[in-house]
């Protein structure tokens, strides 16, 4: 079966003529400049506020990210994608399990909630993933064949993370365009009327229902299964736990690691020197792909304020959304040294690109071995390239941040 | 010297056992833990350093 999403029609952006008191983090022009952004925002107001979006908050220093981000009592994380949802004590009850557990759980059932999913996603179990990801990517790249000129986001780095987890959770991998519409209808439109998001949101779920129902019918060894078997409290998880979860490591396993390898990429294709020295020094992968991590890391999360209180001396008020920026705390000068620079060889680097905090992004050893295995594929099949149109390179929008236009030029063939 | 997880703080990010797998192991969470008594032997002084400063959640102690 393949499916297509209900698309709803792209908002219109009003421009941003204030990034400090106007921002817009789905304004085309938010992920294309970003650091630009955050260093300005850093200098002269390290706590942006915008009105948009029904109030939210843009922290960029390291130190009120990592605040937040163990403030539980203050912030949850029911509203992790901020957006035009309505976010009013009537639509949600804050905590404690939310739409897509555990990601949108709080303490206490967030505990419970990670616990059951944390064995699937082990270094150990995980790692064992390696050869087959390993496959995928010299398929891949198998179908370039002698292109000179090819998209690295559309022709290889998308295909990675979708393949895995699809097959990983019990999806079919035929309805990966399906699964990209839906990552764009939650993360990408947050401006668009909740009205007109809501029918592909509907679709969503009773796409996940059918899928949900044929592995009680025909019991399978995947996560969906293993869902069904798990228990909280010895209690089996509820119909709307099971789709939720499902929901969260299908978005969250798709573009964020898609991100990672393709601004890996374009890095790479920007530096020869750095380009050049991964391929004499195999040994600096490890550093290089923290380094990644760090200066690229993809992921915003989203908070909202469930009791009055502060961010760095701002007053914050119940039912404001804040954008916990890891991203932008990666590239906090106060915590790290050359934090503008890209040094692949840097070997201290407590980084947050997985978050902090109880939060830590569950696949993170899963995106880690995406990222690793799809840099060293692509730089051992093709060890020097380049940006074939720096200016035909376009970035996604809102809290996801990865090129997804990203044309290349091959310059050596192994 | 000697290193310790305190497993209070640990979210599981993995820094230290990929950076250190002589001085720490995961259980099946993905929670790390020192391995034996945390004893560092004086061939892995540097990499227990590194561990402790790459931890996110600055989860692991060291004592001299």
């Amino acid at each position: 079966m393949t499916e297509t999403a209900h698309r709803p029609r792209d908002p219109v952006v009003a421009p941003v003529m204030n990034w400090e008191t106007d921002f817009d983090h789905a304004h085309a022009s938010y992920n294309a400049n970003v650091h630009e952004i955050w260093d300005d925002l850093r200098d002269h107001c390290p706590v942006a506020h915008s009105a948009r979006y029904g109030g939210v908050w843009l922290p960029v220093r390291h130190a009120d990210v990592s605040a937040i981000a163990y403030d539980t009592d203050h912030f949850s994380s029911e509203v992790v994608v901020v957006s035009n949802a309505p976010r009013t004590a009537d639509v949600q009850s804050f905590a404690p399990i939310g739409g897509a557990p555990p990601i949108t759980s709080d303490p206490p059932f967030h505990h419970d909630a990670r616990r059951v999913l944390l064995p699937a996603f082990s270094p150990k179990v995980i790692e064992q993933w390696e050869p087959e990801v390993r496959r995928l990517c010299r398929e891949l790249l198998d179908k370039v064949g002698d292109e000179p000129i090819f998209d690295a986001a559309v022709a290889y780095a998308q295909h990675i993370p979708v393949n895995v987890i699809a097959r990983m959770i019990g999806l079919p991998v035929e309805d990966s365009d399906y699964f990209r519409e839906t990552v764009h209808l939650v993360l990408e439109a947050v401006g668009a009327e909740f009205t007109e998001r809501k029918a592909g949101f509907e679709k969503l779920d009773e796409y996940i229902r059918h899928h949900v129902e044929d592995h009680i019918a025909n019991p399978k060894d995947d996560l969906i299964g293993f869902l069904l078997n798990a228990k909280i409290f010895d209690q089996p998880l509820s119909p709307a736990h099971v789709s939720g979860t499902i929901i969260l490591l299908l978005v969250a396993g798709i573009d964020t690691t898609w991100s990672a390898i393709g601004s890996s990429l374009w890095h790479l294709a920007g530096n020869q020197d750095d380009r050049q020295r991964l391929v004499d020094e195999p040994s600096l992968m490890a550093t290089a792909i923290e380094e990644f991590l760090r200066a690229y890391a993809p992921v915003t999360m989203g908070r909202v304020v469930i009791k009055d209180t502060e961010i760095g001396g701002c007053p914050v008020k119940k039912f404001d959304a804040v954008l916990l920026s890891f991203p932008a705390a990666n590239r906090d000068p106060q915590v790290f040294d050359r934090a503008d620079e890209v040094l692949i060889d840097r070997e201290v680097n407590r980084h947050a690109a997985f978050g902090l905090g109880i939060h830590r992004c569950l696949g993170s050893n899963l995106a880690r071995l995406e990222l690793r295995v799809a840099v060293e594929e692509f730089l051992a099949r093709f060890p020097d390239f380049e940006l074939a149109d720096p200016s035909a390179v376009t970035w996604s929008l809102g809290q996801v941040r990865g090129p997804r236009k990203l044309p290349v030029r091959i310059l050596h063939r192994a | 010297m000697h290193i310790q997880v305190n497993t209070d703080k640990c979210q599981g990010h993995n820094r230290c056992f990929a950076l250190a797998p002589e001085l720490f192991d995961v259980d099946e969470l993905g929670f790390a833990h020192e391995i034996g008594d945390g004893t560092v032997p004086a061939g892995l002084v540097d990499k227990a350093r590194l561990a402790v400063a790459n931890c996110p959640e600055f989860a692991i102690q060291i004592t001299e």
